[in-house]
């Protein structure tokens, strides 16, 4: 059966599903990069994923809009976020405390309003697969890149624009100063605070359109706990791609193809016990980042309070 | 001088008052969010307090709660004081709890009085390597340490469901179509003492006996005194000599230990078995995560972290009896003790401010010595040389 494996449709289903995988670890990862480049580690993506993923799932169950489900994603992200800054900015909390604290007020409130607007799983008809002309022709290739649909396309677009907006504006020159040297951004009239808040709130809108990408497009459910995780591996993903768009796409790829393997290994019945199958990405991304990080230093000001020398 | 003490003291009584003002916060915003949901607060909220001191049985349930958010919550003192943030504690628990009762479960001809302190033991060791795995990782290989005890929960939680639906599971379940994910149950002879009709177990006063200890390991031995030394300034420590990653890798393994201790507790304490619904918090209640709470409402402190426990067992205790009498969900309550978090934390401002004015004050009078740090005696001869 091991060489069920090998057969090309698997393959392609296989790499398919690990792309389609791969997206809410990429909307979140991207806007955790860009937070903790400008010096904010925001703990709470899960907490943010959590309610992004009911606000849209309730607005598009009710208003039948799927795109309205993804606004209210990204307004529920939004102002997460704005709590966050502000709690971390303008109060100075300790941030990863304070990640922990949005975590359990998304993972409670999510239940809470789950359980009270709804009572029951009920499944909505989420955003259909979109084949884009001629290129979903090529063999293979059309398949598995293609065929998906459009929060997918939408998650991969986004990297070559946050590596542009960060290596190639003013903005992203800002930003990375602020997330290394605050005191030397602020001496030249930079405004941290204006960039933090703008760097965290854009991580709660991407986390919510992650949560979004989960709940109407990827499962097209709500349940309590419906990330189980997944933005705390997010978060994880952004210290695998060394704080770097591209590196974070290929630790959300690597993460997601080797999940997508194994949920394939149990499709076709190869007799692994499915809960050492299901360590697997766990384990690869721990030793992936003892081989390869280890040399990459985080942002100088990541977790550091900045006040303002009066 | 009297001026001075006398400020001072009122400076303490805040900061001890600030926690309890951040949940009388908390607490307000959910008597808005009850509004909302159109229940009376007054009403929900007395059934809380109703389900979590209202009788004996509610008290002990409360302790009994307490118990694993004071054990998670001693190992985030002592991880959190050395600045590592362990956010493992739900693995640690599980792999400590597996360890141990592996041990009672193998050891069935042995008396009680032997295998419950080595099932402790080997639980607080399970622990203790689990925390371990990620304290080395960072120390020497500077993985971060968020983002592998994230990855050793999630690894720790399919470990359960294996173990327990394989090697480890019921003999009775295994020829069952059923196949309940679970282990055989302890002999009674194995089981922590009761104070009977209630569930409270021995395991509550171990625990403070244990956050006493803590306080010592942390302000009275040359360990707790490095740990936290490298937490607030890691490069003057190793210019002072400290070996800095070992203490990095020791406060994660002390972390983990009292996690794991708090796994096999549960087992030997409470359940008497180790069953799964395949999800993290299932076996956990969620322990990990609001040890974390209880341990910031302490204020990091041991003893503090005695009465933030209770609190917490008890918000956990009476929100299930709130959720029968009012119908609120119980995540309420979830919410709510993350608004605490968020709310303590930010109020930590107040005191930073203090501090900081403190500070200047005392560096301009030239007595600026920071009397909770006194040079350390094994280390004096190193910074000389």
């Amino acid at each position: 059966m091991i060489s069920d494996l090998f057969s090309m449709t698997v393959l392609v289903g296989i790499l398919a599903s690990g792309i389609r995988l791969a997206t809410p670890y990429l909307y979140a990862g991207i806007g955790e990069t860009f937070s903790q480049r400008s010096g904010v580690l925001n703990l709470g993506v899960e907490g943010q994923m959590l309610l992004g993923a009911f606000a849209a799932f309730y607005v598009a169950l009710t208003t039948e809009n799927l795109w309205l489900g993804v606004l209210a994603a990204i307004v529920v992200g939004g102002l997460m976020g704005l709590a966050m800054a502000f709690v971390t900015i303008n109060l100075q909390a300790e941030q990863g405390i304070s990640g922990i604290g949005f975590y359990l007020f998304g993972l409670g409130l999510s239940d809470l309003l789950f359980q009270k607007m709804l009572g029951t799983v009920e499944t909505v008809k989420g955003f259909p697969k979109v084949h884009i002309p001629i290129l979903s022709d090529i063999p293979v290739i059309g398949e598995i890149f293609f065929r998906q649909n459009v929060l997918v396309y939408i998650a991969f677009a986004l990297v070559p624009l946050a590596w542009f907006l960060l290596n190639k504006t003013t903005l992203g020159l800002k930003i990375k100063a602020v997330g290394e040297n605050p005191e030397a951004a602020d001496s030249l009239g930079v405004s941290v605070i204006r960039v933090r808040y703008f760097t965290v709130i854009l991580g709660g809108v991407l986390s919510g359109v992650a949560g979004a990408s989960l709940s109407i497009a990827l499962l097209n459910v709500f349940q309590q706990n419906l990330t189980s995780g997944l933005g705390f591996i997010a978060v994880a993903l952004v210290y695998f791609g060394a704080w770097r768009p591209w590196g974070v796409l290929g630790g959300a790829l690597l993460f997601s193809l080797v999940n997508s393997l194994q949920l394939w290994v149990q499709v076709l019945g190869i007799p692994i016990p499915s809960d050492i199958a299901v360590m697997m990405p766990y384990i690869l991304t721990i030793l992936v980042l003892v081989l390869a990080v280890s040399r990459v230093r985080p942002p100088s000001a990541l977790t550091k309070i900045f006040e303002r020398e009066e | 001088m009297s001026n001075h003490n006398s400020e001072r003291w009122f400076a303490k009584l805040i900061d001890t008052a600030l926690p309890i003002l951040a949940t009388i916060a908390a607490l307000l915003v959910g008597a808005v969010m009850l509004l909302l949901l159109k229940v009376n607060p007054i009403e929900a909220y007395r059934a809380m307090w109703e389900g979590a001191f209202g009788s004996q049985n509610a008290l002990a349930e409360t302790l009994v709660k307490a118990t694993p958010l004071l054990l998670v919550g001693l190992g985030i003192c002592i991880s959190f004081r050395g600045d590592v943030i362990n956010i493992g504690g739900v693995g640690q628990m599980i792999v400590g709890a597996l360890a141990g009762t592996v041990v009672g479960l193998t050891l069935v001809d042995w008396p009680g009085w032997a295998v419950i302190p080595i099932a402790l033991l080997v639980g607080f060791i399970g622990g203790a390597l689990w925390g371990g795995i990620p304290g080395v990782l960072k120390a020497y290989f500077n993985v971060n340490e968020i983002l592998s005890t994230v990855m050793m929960n999630a690894i720790a939680v399919q470990l359960m469901n294996f173990m327990l639906r394989g090697p480890m599971i019921d003999p009775s379940q295994a020829e069952l179509a059923s196949k309940i994910p679970q282990t055989a149950r302890l002999l009674e002879t194995f089981r922590l003492p009761r104070w009977v009709p209630t569930r409270l177990h021995l395991g509550a006063l171990i625990a403070v006996v244990l956050a006493v200890l803590v306080y010592i390991l942390l302000w009275r031995t040359t360990w707790g005194y490095r740990i936290r030394a490298v937490g607030q300034n890691p490069d003057a420590s190793r210019y002072a000599g400290i070996k800095v990653k070992r203490y990095v890798v020791l406060a994660l393994v002390l972390s983990g230990a009292f996690a794991g201790l708090a796994g096999v507790m549960q087992v030997y304490g409470v359940n008497y078995r180790m069953i799964t619904d395949g999800s993290a918090s299932g076996f956990t209640g969620s322990a990990g995560f609001n040890g974390i709470v209880a341990a910031l409402f302490g204020q990091l402190h041991p003893i503090g972290t005695i009465p933030a426990s209770i609190l917490f067992g008890a918000l956990l205790v009476g929100a299930n009896k709130m959720q029968r009498v009012v119908q609120v969900p119980s995540a309420l309550i979830t919410a709510l003790n993350g608004l605490v978090v968020v709310f303590v934390v930010s109020s930590e401002i107040w005191r930073r401010r203090r501090q900081k004015k403190r500070l200047a004050i005392a560096t301009a009078e030239v007595e600026g010595s920071d009397e909770d740090f006194p040079p350390d005696p094994d280390n004096e001869p190193e910074v000389l040389a």
